[in-house]
């Protein structure tokens, strides 16, 4: 049995340790958020956060991420009384009407919320930097760009809102 | 205002009780699934799963039908349905935002419905950019039946005439006495009404419409940003294996022989089947192959690697297929065009000119195989049960799906459930049904639910590709202008698919921006040549205009640097005078007007020029730029819509910058403005790789790319500043996923071009430029 948090929750996985993160999630956990694009770390459809940095889950072997903290896509809101806050990252992607086919989006989203957790306040070339690795064949870049930029706004409102001692800001 | 969506729900478990919302399994909420119920819907509304109440059923006691797409419930909520196939486009939208406005509905009461396929929707054949541009009157037909049997029972209640009501807002008035009654309130009686004819029901004066062409909040959203959104990769059935299937590297090519000793011996395999072998032609269905068949994803791919198969290629045609060289095979196509073919339309008389060699212009453009690569692979799950069958598949086609499935089964179509997932991107791809035919088979064969999943590389290798093509194009210059113009084409007809005969376009292929180019020309011919076909050829976003439009686009560029105009100068030159174009009267008797007879579908030079005029306007294309760099721009109308591209770049040391593109559409009433831009943004992005970086190329019968690090599609890295502007128009609404693609590629080369001097006739641009 493989232990680790995903989504806040304690689970314990009883599969083969070299089968790859993404599958121990669709098929296993039946968190289907998560999508297969390339199977090899070429597109990010898989992007999942491990410890709050993005890692792409097709090629990270459940045995990696064991005793770790996993977030998907379904656990990326914020947790709070009603347990189901919008990520600052969904509400501008919401706002933005980013998706199109919206098959990439899971992991853009999930790479955007990495970054921002980081640098509230990215260039466009620390977007560039960071987001290429995520693949929409769709061509929703530009609003993708957009969507991240608002996002930070808002999570340094967030964050200014809250003193450093108190309840924690916006996490990834 | 809030659509909800309701989609065909993947079943996670089966007991039927709707769960405690778990961010951990998810998929719990989901509901018990009727399988042997061909006519039962489930769905998943997205409302409902947030606030963890318990999934409604379509169609429960307080639903009341009126007519096929809309029912209504006591509490005014109404369930529209969208028929079509939503692969990013977002019709999941707008077909019901017709409908929601003939009816006078609220929108935020709505919650769309996502229909299965059934042939009493119509066609749900989603392609050619028709669903709006073909069905925007049956649409709204549908919203105006719902409206008129509320209108006839609220005229029974009050004891007026049908004209003494009319409905706003989802009410319907007493003119007189100025009473309302909900929609919910009238609901069950006028269920009980006939359903009126459609040609018998009044449309409501386009200037009263409240929703149509007006930004409504988008069905579906939500349900993506959460991940809760349902691909046909995500479902999940009880009892399920997942197939991975090794198919023939050649195009027809039988298994000959297998070993699976390895493959069983993979925790988790429970079954390696071999497919039926199927004759050529290939058409849309499977080709045979080997399937691994397991208890999860990995341990089926993970099978399959340790599988081994030998192919028999030994058929006359197969191994033809088996000698297939792009490199080879282009340059064959190169010296076709460069000669005679066969006319397709002759104006005039080109034979007997005898060109001045200064002024004229000759020119051969040509296209690489491309392949769609929709960011979700194909994927199909099948369930047969008592001579039915269930199927949840990612399809733009579910009518053509159900009867297939049916041939291949022996069973009534009436036995076959087709249940249409959201599709993550299409592009023409999925309109083959391959992928769900295999899982019917293979469903059949180990009697237990089965979902076949393709990998990246399945989906590389074995794709239906956009034909490698080659385009001839001769003119001459007469001052600001040109004339004595011909031009041919050749490549792998889509036709070959079905009929091995098949060797040129079809008369509707050379009418997607070929045969009907729209130029006042007193001397053209246009021809077209014979090939043999050697893979799976097939429909990519906008067809056979991908290369048309690059090759018409560059060479009226090449026109404007010989005769020293600017590039739009030449292109409205050409245009000519205010007219209706009718190729079918100048030469081109079978011209296809993308299946429309309609006039007000009728080409129109006017709109052409306009579109071009607006994007300079907009775009200041014609500004001069800093030194290595310049703009291109190009035209082109298909589907029944008008689009004009500028594209902005920068050469430097052979590197290529595209700083800045810009799209002009006159694609007549734009139903849903934002998806109208996304659309456009979209195709921008895809002309971007197309253009700059993506190729398939063949050696011997084998696809040689397998995932995306070799078939390359733009980055957001690559990405410029892009700027959509749409016509402010109240024409009939013309097609909107395909139109925005073809004329960006030649906006790209000629930029280039004014950029730096390199005249790019080959594509992909990566062969001679950094990207
Ligand atoms: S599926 Fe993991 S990077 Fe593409
Ligand atoms: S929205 Fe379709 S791939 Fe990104």
């Amino acid at each position: 049995m493989l232990k680790l948090t995903l989504n806040g929750q304690k689970v314990a996985l009883d599969v083969d340790p070299n089968m790859p993160l993404l599958y121990a999630l669709r098929d296993i956990q039946q968190l289907t958020g998560t999508k297969f694009g390339c199977g090899a770390g070429l597109c990010g459809a898989c992007t999942v956060h491990m410890d709050g940095e993005s890692i792409r889950s097709c090629i990270t072997p459940v045995s990696v991420v064991e005793g770790k903290t996993v977030t998907t896509i379904e656990g990326l809101g914020i947790d709070n009384a009603k347990g189901d806050e919008l990520h600052p990252v969904q509400q501008a992607w919401l706002d933005n009407r980013v998706p199109q086919c919206g098959y990439c989006q899971a992991g853009q989203m999930m790479s955007a919320a990495a970054l921002l957790a980081k640098n509230a306040n990215p260039s466009d070339e620390d977007i560039n930097n960071h987001m290429q690795g995520n693949i929409c064949r769709c061509g929703t870049y530009p609003r993708i760009k957009k969507a991240i930029k608002q996002a930070g706004v808002m999570i340094q409102e967030v964050n200014k809102a809250k003193p450093v001692s108190g309840k924690k800001g916006v996490q990834a | 205002m809030s659509p909800l969506i309701e989609q065909p729900a993947a079943v996670g478990t089966i007991n039927g009780a709707a769960k405690h919302v778990s961010k951990v399994t998810r998929r719990s909420v989901l509901q018990a699934l009727g399988l042997s119920s061909a006519g039962l819907v489930l769905f998943s509304p997205v409302q409902a799963m947030a606030q963890n109440k318990a999934p409604q059923k379509q169609n429960t006691a307080q639903d009341f039908e009126l007519g096929v797409f809309v029912s209504i419930a006591k509490n005014d909520e109404v369930r529209i349905v969208n028929h079509r196939a939503e692969m990013g486009q977002g019709i999941l939208t707008s077909v019901p935002q017709i409908i929601a406005d003939e009816l006078e509905a609220d929108w935020s009461k709505v919650t769309v419905v996502q229909a299965q396929g059934d042939p009493k929707y119509g066609s749900q054949a989603t392609g050619g950019s028709a669903s709006i541009r073909q069905h925007f009157n049956d649409h709204r037909q549908m919203g105006a039946i719902a409206r008129t049997m509320l209108e006839q029972a609220a005229a029974s209640v009050w004891q007026v005439n049908a004209s003494g009501v009319t409905t706003k807002n989802h009410q319907v008035i007493n003119r007189k006495t100025q009473q309302a009654l909900s929609f919910g309130e009238l609901a069950e009686l006028a269920a009980q009404l006939p359903v009126p004819d459609k040609a018998a029901v009044t449309l409501k004066d386009p200037k009263d419409f409240t929703l149509i062409g007006r930004d409504v909040k988008l069905a579906g959203q939500e349900a993506i940003i959460k991940g809760e959104a349902v691909y046909a990769q995500d479902i999940q059935l009880p009892n399920m294996l997942i197939a991975s299937i090794e198919r023939p590297p050649v195009v027809g090519a039988k298994v000959k022989s297998f070993n699976a000793d390895a493959a069983k011996k993979v925790k988790g395999v429970i079954a390696v089947i071999q497919l039926k072998d199927r004759p050529l032609p290939v058409n849309v269905k499977p080709v045979s192959g080997v399937a691994v068949l397991a208890t999860n994803t990995w341990a089926a791919h993970e099978g399959r690697k340790q599988l081994t198969v030998e192919w028999d290629t030994s058929d006359a045609r197969v191994n033809q297929n088996a000698q297939h060289n792009t490199d080879q095979y282009l340059k064959a196509l190169v010296e076709k065009v460069n000669h005679k073919g066969r006319r397709v339309r002759t104006e005039g008389n080109t034979d007997k000119h005898v060109y001045n060699e200064a002024n004229t212009v000759e020119a051969t453009y040509t296209i690489p195989y491309h392949h769609h690569m929709s960011m979700e692979t194909p994927a199909a799950t099948a369930v047969i049960k008592d001579n039915t069958c269930t199927v949840w598949t990612g399809t733009q086609n579910p009518q053509w799906a159900k009867k297939l499935i049916a041939e291949e089964l022996g069973i009534d179509a009436q036995a076959v459930t087709v249940n249409m997932t959201l599709m993550g991107g299409a592009f023409g791809r999925k309109g083959k049904n391959d992928y769900t035919l295999e899982a019917v088979e293979l469903a059949k064969t180990v009697g237990r639910p089965v979902k076949v999943v393709w990998t990246r590389e399945d989906d590389v290798k074995h794709g239906f590709y956009h034909s490698i093509s080659a385009n001839y194009c001769k003119a001459e210059i007469n001052k600001d202008r040109a004339d004595h113009w011909v031009q041919r084409v050749a490549y792998p007809p889509i036709g070959a698919i079905f009929d091995l005969n098949a060797k040129s376009p079809s008369n509707s292929a050379l009418s997607l921006g070929f045969a009907d180019i729209p130029f006042e020309l007193e001397h053209l011919s246009c021809e077209t040549q014979d090939v043999e076909t050697h893979v799976r050829v097939g429909w990519f976003r906008a067809v056979a205009n991908i290369n048309n439009a690059f090759a018409l686009g560059s060479f009226v560029d090449e026109l404007a640097v010989k005769a020293k105009v600017p590039t739009h100068t030449m292109w409205l030159n050409l245009l000519g005078k205010d007219r209706i174009i009718n190729p079918a009267k100048e030469g081109f008797k079978e011209w296809d007007n993308y299946g429309h007879k309609k006039q007000e579908y009728a080409l129109d030079s006017r709109r052409m020029k306009k579109i071009i005029q607006l994007l300079m306007t907009q775009s200041k294309a014609d500004a001069p730029t800093a030194k290595n760099e310049g703009w291109g721009i190009s035209y082109a109308h298909s589907f029944n819509s008008y689009v004009a591209a500028a594209t902005k770049v920068r050469v430097v040391d052979n590197k290529l910058t595209v700083l800045e593109m810009h799209t002009a559409i006159d694609c007549g009433v734009a139903v849903t403005p934002d998806r109208v831009k996304s659309q456009m943004e979209g195709a921008m992005i895809m002309g971007l790789s197309t253009a700059l970086m993506s190729e398939i190329t063949v050696k011997e019968g084998v696809v040689e790319q397998s995932n995306f690090h070799d078939y390359l599609s733009a980055r957001i890295n690559q990405c410029p500043s892009l700027f959509v502007h749409i016509m402010d128009s109240s024409a009939a609404p013309g097609g909107v996923g395909e139109p925005g693609f073809p004329p960006i590629l030649p906006s790209i080369t000629n930029a280039i071009f004014h950029a730096s001097g390199q005249r790019i006739r080959n594509l992909p641009v990566n062969k001679v430029l950094s990207v």
